[in-house]
């Protein structure tokens, strides 16, 4: 992996190859292993070794934006040419703001802005994990599935990553992580369960944990019975609750709101989710991920995205920010700040909160609790195949997969054939009657993040499937 | 590059690799976006690497790096080895490839313009061009526009004398016009959604779609979707049009007929297929007017799954998926063509980049055209009470591809042979052999496009891959409609 030292070396050269008023250079970089399992055996292993630098060059308000991933004097220079040509061409933007000092990226105290520091996220033990060692963890899983008679499928990998980021206004940034993940499916004749868990540290990963639990929700959803579609309570779990969730934060985002495309559109100040709903966007939370600065560098700010129900605010990069302030949505749109969201530049999408945190309830309780306390519903153990319907009312639809169960009296009763759901997320969120204690918690269909489960009243099932 | 390749498969068949594979790729990019009137992204990109994947103990080992240089070839080459040996540690039975005859061959996209050899300049003033268009209908409120263009040439050398050479190129361009009013998004796209249409051709795509010359109609549209009323729900007929048919073909027929999924292989992520071994040649999958093939030879047309070897240096091959309505085909790989009592790959193995391992992938899975003369009005004309739907909007199918829904941008009501209202949020669904056994209609040759579906994801990692669908408005009879709004 490359070191900070030699990044800034071939930030040096591509700076003495440029002839733009501002340059501006991200370098990413990844080692990556994972070994994959389906029917009980170790089907595609790979690894790779890989790194990217970007270089953005600016003229008169003009910018654009090339890579390559040679580092070689030649390849410097044929990129930045690339970027200088591209730039050249563009019409000028009197929006694009000048590249951000270190100091307007850090945050100043006197403006009421601090710096965001986040705690390490690399470890070496992740970082040196073998694939001997994955082939160990892969063969007690299967000992889990063949012990209770199952088929098991699924990944354990793992990765060390950096993020780094130069500008020519001195601006310098870098950020290194580490992650392992384990996701395991467990197969049945006519039922499968599903867990899933990352972590840059790889110690606190627990997969013969996660492997009896897939298997046990295959073994409990074994001959699933057909309930007919309709309005139930539902029971979330975690990863189910994020997946849906997902769906909702890329209207978090001044650009969406200043295209007139995000459901919080005129929205924002108001109840618009239950009281018991408050969320955070916070890279400084210790079961979070990532890296603490944005496309630009600048550093990630901690923000209540909403509170009690009250959708607060939204989050903004640079420009978007100074664009949001001469905009006839000022006034409605609470504060308007840069909030290092942006993604690099230049874009379309503008920004979005990447570090969703949801608070504590004030009664958390756990899954057994809402299962005991449910005369007739649905525990779920995850969604599939998400996808909006309506871009403002935010009705999405899926399906429940791996773990779909009964629950009536307040037990789990059996296993139940999968549900189409379209259920508009406004709804859901205004309609929810427990939670956990929120948990780091990882999906397909969104990004990880740390949420609760959720008991939800009225969820909308529209069909059943064959299974 | 065949020196770099022969470094790796040196190394690893000296290590015992029994079967080894390189793959050398060099990777070019542009992507160019306008929304508003001003240009959104302006970006290139180009990357280049190489993978060696090898069979040792019965078990694959994969590994891929940047570095080019011998003595990063010779440790990527013994890294796979090494990761082969890890996998042989979690094994049922060996790894068995069906032989293919090693080839050396050159093949590159049949393109008429280079499309990095036209100026960003004339590029960027097409996408204001639309964009303007789109902006002068009153009422737009964002629009957006876009062309992709890729370039990726690569050198397969395998342990068994197969030598290709293969540069292909694909280009793509779309424009989307949003209307919000009345706590209410509406939008239209052109020439389809999630980014327009896409080929394996050069410039001259671009040329055909005649971009500017419906931007205003689409506006148009955008605008009067608000004015329409919802789309009623119950048991209708249908008339898709070739683009939302396209990707139901791709959904409900391409993704089931993968051998990996159907062989669990997929279990974890993508899900499994309800197209058991048993249903090959024994499932009614359609009506008898239903014939689908997956073909990624050139004579199938400029699909973005058409190319002349797969990534296991398998030609390009046309295999008959559905033939008057019976399950007929799987797409599969040499690892898994034995399973279904082939002799022979499929030639399906494809792998999104260099440092990405090749898995079965959809080539140009397509419906094929009614063989009668017949076109959407006549179509239109002979439907008594129905909805014609255009334009992906949303889409979702369970883990075993069983059920589907699907939403499009608009709909028109036809009453007595004829389109008597627009109608907004149109949806549909239902269970795939249900959907594919009402289908008594398809129009001919004419209307019959190869759409390209640019963002298919699979894999772990997941990989995103371009595939082909050709499709022309068809008619499907008593279909579930409007579920997507009821009671959410």
């Amino acid at each position: 992996m490359l070191t900070r030292e030699q990044a800034g070396e071939i930030f040096d050269r591509i700076k003495k190859f440029s002839s733009a008023d501002e340059t501006e250079v991200l370098l990413s970089g990844c080692n990556f292993a994972l070994t994959r399992f389906a029917n009980n055996t170790i089907h595609q292993n790979v690894a790779d070794e890989n790194h990217s630098v970007s270089v953005r060059t600016v003229f008169g308000g003009r910018t654009a934006r090339a890579s390559t991933n040679k580092f070689d004097d030649d390849s410097l220079r044929r990129v930045v040419a690339s970027s200088e040509a591209l730039a050249k061409v563009q019409h000028p933007d009197p929006d694009l703001l000048s590249m951000p000092d270190s100091q307007e990226a850090a945050g100043s105290p006197s403006k009421g802005v601090q710096s965001t520091q986040v705690p390490s996220r690399h470890f070496e033990q992740t970082a040196a994990i073998t694939p001997q060692l994955r082939a160990a963890g892969v063969k007690k899983i299967v000992e889990v599935a063949q012990k209770h008679k199952l088929i098991t499928a699924g990944i354990f990998s793992s990765s060390e990553s950096l993020e780094g980021i130069f500008n020519s206004r001195g601006l310098s940034d870098w950020h290194t992580q580490t992650l392992a993940e384990v996701s395991i499916t467990m197969l049945g004749a006519d039922s499968s369960g599903w867990q899933k868990a990352n972590s840059p540290d790889v110690a606190k990963l627990d997969p013969l944990n996660l492997a009896e639990i897939a298997a046990k929700k295959a073994l409990d959803s074994a001959h699933p019975a057909e309930v007919p579609a309709g309005k139930y309570a539902v029971i979330l779990e975690p990863a189910a609750v994020l997946d849906i969730v997902g769906f909702m934060f890329w209207d978090y985002s001044g650009t969406a709101i200043l295209d007139e495309r995000s459901f919080l559109s005129g929205r924002i100040g108001s109840q618009l989710f239950g009281e018991n709903i408050t969320i955070w966007d916070d890279v400084t939370h210790p079961l979070q991920t990532g890296s603490p600065f944005d496309g630009e560098g600048m550093r990630r700010l901690t923000l209540p995205l909403v509170e009690n129900g009250v959708v607060k605010r939204v989050v903004y990069a640079r420009g978007t920010a100074a664009r949001m302030k001469k905009s006839e949505f000022k006034d409605k749109v609470g504060p308007v700040s840069a909030t290092g969201h942006g993604f690099a530049l230049p874009n379309e999408i503008g920004e979005m909160p990447l570090n969703i945190v949801f608070a504590a309830p004030q009664n958390p309780q756990t899954l057994d609790q809402m299962i005991a306390s449910t005369e007739r519903g649905v525990l779920v153990t995850r969604l599939w195949y998400i996808r909006e319907v309506d871009p403002y009312e935010k009705i999405v639809t899926g399906m429940t997969r791996d773990g779909t169960f009964l629950v009536e009296n307040g037990k789990v009763q059996r296993g139940l054939r999968n549900f189409r759901f379209n259920q508009s997320l406004i709804h859901m969120l205004s309609g929810v009657e427990a939670m956990s204690v929120p948990v780091r918690s990882s999906g397909e269909e969104s990004f990880d993040m740390v949420v609760p489960a959720m008991k939800v009243r009225d969820f909308n099932f529209t069909e059943v499937t064959k299974f | 590059m065949k020196e770099i390749a022969s470094w790796a498969l040196n190394v690893a068949t000296m290590r015992g690799a029994s079967y080894a594979d390189a793959r050398i790729v060099g990777q070019r990019s542009r992507a160019l976006t306008t929304k508003s009137g001003k240009v959104g992204s302006a970006s290139d990109a180009e990357s280049a690497g190489m993978s060696v994947r090898v069979l040792s103990n019965g078990a694959w080992g994969f590994a891929a790096s940047e570095d080019l240089s011998r003595t990063g070839v010779e440790a990527t080459a013994a890294r796979a080895v090494e990761i082969a040996r890890a996998s042989a540690q979690v094994k049922q039975k060996d790894v068995l490839l069906a032989p293919e005859k090693p080839v050396l061959a050159e093949w590159t996209t049949p393109h008429v313009i280079d499309p990095f050899s036209i100026s960003v300049e004339q590029n960027i003033a097409l996408l204001l061009n639309i964009d303007s268009e789109l902006r002068a209908v009153a009422g737009i409120t964002l629009a957006e526009t876009n062309l992709n263009f890729n370039r990726e040439e690569q050198w397969f050398v395998s342990s068994e004398g197969t030598d290709i050479h293969q540069t292909k190129y694909s280009a793509g361009a779309g424009y989307a016009a949003y209307v919000f009013a009345d706590n209410e998004i509406q939008k239209r796209s052109y020439p389809n959604s999630y980014g327009g249409q896409w080929q394996n051709r050069g410039y001259e795509l671009i040329d055909e779609l005649k971009l500017v010359e419906n931007a205003r109609r689409i506006a148009e549209e955008a605008v009067a979707l608000h004015r329409a009323e919802q789309c009623p729900e119950g048991a209708f007929d249908i008339i898709l049009d070739s683009s939302q048919l396209g990707l139901q073909i791709h959904e409900s027929i391409g993704h089931p007929i993968e051998l990996d999924r159907v062989l669990g292989m997929e279990a974890n992520f993508a899900g499994t297929s309800f197209l058991t071994l048993d249903k090959l040649r024994t499932l009614r999958y359609g009506s008898e007017i239903v014939n689908v093939v997956a073909d990624a030879r050139q004579e199938h047309g400029p699909g973005l799954g058409t190319f002349g070897f797969d990534d296991e240096g398998v030609p390009a091959q046309c295999t008959p998926i559905i033939t008057n309505g019976l399950f007929t085909g799987y797409l599969s790989s040499r690892e898994t063509a034995h399973t279904i009592g082939e002799n022979r790959s499929g030639g399906t193995l494809r792998a999104e980049g260099w440092n990405r391992l090749p898995m079965i992938r959809m080539t140009n899975i397509s419906l094929l055209p009614g063989v009668k003369p017949l076109t959407l009005e006549q179509l239109i004309a002979s439907t008594d009470h129905g909805i014609l739907m255009q334009t992906n909007r949303s889409w979702s199918i369970d883990d075993r591809r069983y059920n589907f829904q699907f939403g499009c941008e608009i709909g028109w009501e036809i009453k007595h042979g004829k389109r008597v209202r627009m109608v907004k949020n149109p949806s549909y669904s239902g269970i795939t052999t249900e959907f594919w056994n009402s289908l008594d209609a398809i129009c001919s040759r004419d209307e019959w496009t190869l759409w390209g579906t640019p963002n298919c994801g699979k894999g772990q990692p997941q990989q995103v891959m371009g595939t082909g669908h050709g499709a022309a408005p068809s008619r499907f009879r008593g279909i579930k409609v409007g579920s997507a709004y009821k009671g959410s």
